[in-house]
């Protein structure tokens, strides 16, 4: 007996059966979220890694031109180069809303509007290698906040789909079968007493039939000795 | 709501300088110590998208999970100079686990 409990009346029968259809629709929305964010998820997962493999790949030729532009100039010399950015990047941020879960979509704006003019410092004191470099990392960037939108939703939705995985999981396995379970309880437990109630108003109807009987069994044998 | 945000890089001096010339805010840092303070001080301002080193995220699982779930900031790993050390695969794989419950891919 899971809830003992619980009162067994038909008002407490008709108050459960209401909350075990609230929760089966419950649990069937919950169902369906889940495997819809389960869907958008794996398709998320699937382009993150995909374009992690990229920003890695090219990020470490970036660090690979720089290594060899910072072997080419003195370091103080390719401090000095990158030290005041022309470039300024503004991001902004909106929401997008996949499943009730909010992700962000990030965009942004860069100061100056073409990629030649990227570069903070004078051509003459530099190598051409921190050039290509610097022009490299300007293509990696875009991806990279890409990666960044991507990786953050598909945390996110991470997130919510343990959430709903463990309100289905507790509406199926807990409870529902606890409602279904009391529900049963009440209804045997009204029958019986329906039976109870039967036999006893049997019983006392014969009790009844037999007093009658009597009376006019003694009213017959006072009528024949008189 | 689309207010401007600002973009940060931490890790060591040589990872993160090139991306001074794009414009974004870099944070050279020598210690993970010193890498945790800066995200903690750069979480509160309006920092959306923080990227981190690899080699500093490594020490650093704390900071990782403590700021998963927020929507704000996002911390991004990428590869230092010393190459990638698969933690930014590793995270990706540990969401799934989180959502699936099991390793399915």
């Amino acid at each position: 007996m899971p809830n003992v409990a619980v009162n067994p009346t038909r008002m407490e029968l008709t108050r459960l059966k209401g909350k075990l259809r609230t929760a089966q629709r419950g649990h069937k929305l919950l169902k369906d979220k889940r495997d819809e964010l389960m869907k958008q998820f794996l398709e998320t997962v699937r382009e993150v890694r995909a374009l992690r493999a990229e920003v890695e790949d090219e990020l470490m030729k970036v660090h690979g031109s720089f290594t060899v532009a910072s072997a080419l100039m003195s370091s103080q010399a390719l401090e000095q180069a990158l030290l005041y950015p022309k470039q300024s990047v503004e991001l902004t941020m909106t929401f997008q809303n996949i499943m009730s879960v909010n992700v962000p979509v990030y965009d942004f704006q860069t100061k100056s509007k073409s990629d030649a003019d990227i570069y903070p410092y004078g051509f003459a004191a530099t190598s051409g290698e921190l050039d290509a470099a610097v022009d490299a990392l300007g293509h990696v960037f875009r991806k990279m906040l890409k990666l960044a939108q991507i990786e953050k939703s598909a945390q996110l939705m991470a997130e919510e789909i343990e959430k709903t995985r463990r309100r289905v999981n507790a509406l199926e396995y807990v409870k529902i079968p606890e409602m279904q379970e009391s529900i049963k309880y009440i209804t045997m437990k009204l029958e019986e007493n329906e039976r109870a109630n039967t036999i006893r108003l049997m019983k006392v109807k014969d009790m009844v039939l037999k007093d009658a009987i009597e009376e006019r069994r003694r009213r017959d044998a006072e009528a024949m000795g008189s | 709501m689309a207010a401007t945000y600002s973009i940060a890089v931490v890790g060591d001096w040589e990872s993160v300088m090139g991306f001074r010339a794009l414009g974004l805010d870099t944070h050279p840092v020598s210690s993970p110590e010193q890498a945790r303070e800066e995200i903690r001080s750069l979480a509160k301002t309006d920092c959306a998208v923080i990227y981190l080193t690899e080699t500093l995220a490594k020490a650093l699982p704390d900071v990782l999970d403590r700021y998963k779930d927020e929507l704000r900031p996002a911390i991004i790993l990428i590869p230092g100079r010393e190459g990638s050390l698969g933690i930014g695969k590793e995270n990706i794989q540990r969401a799934i686990e989180r959502a699936v419950g099991a390793d399915i891919l």
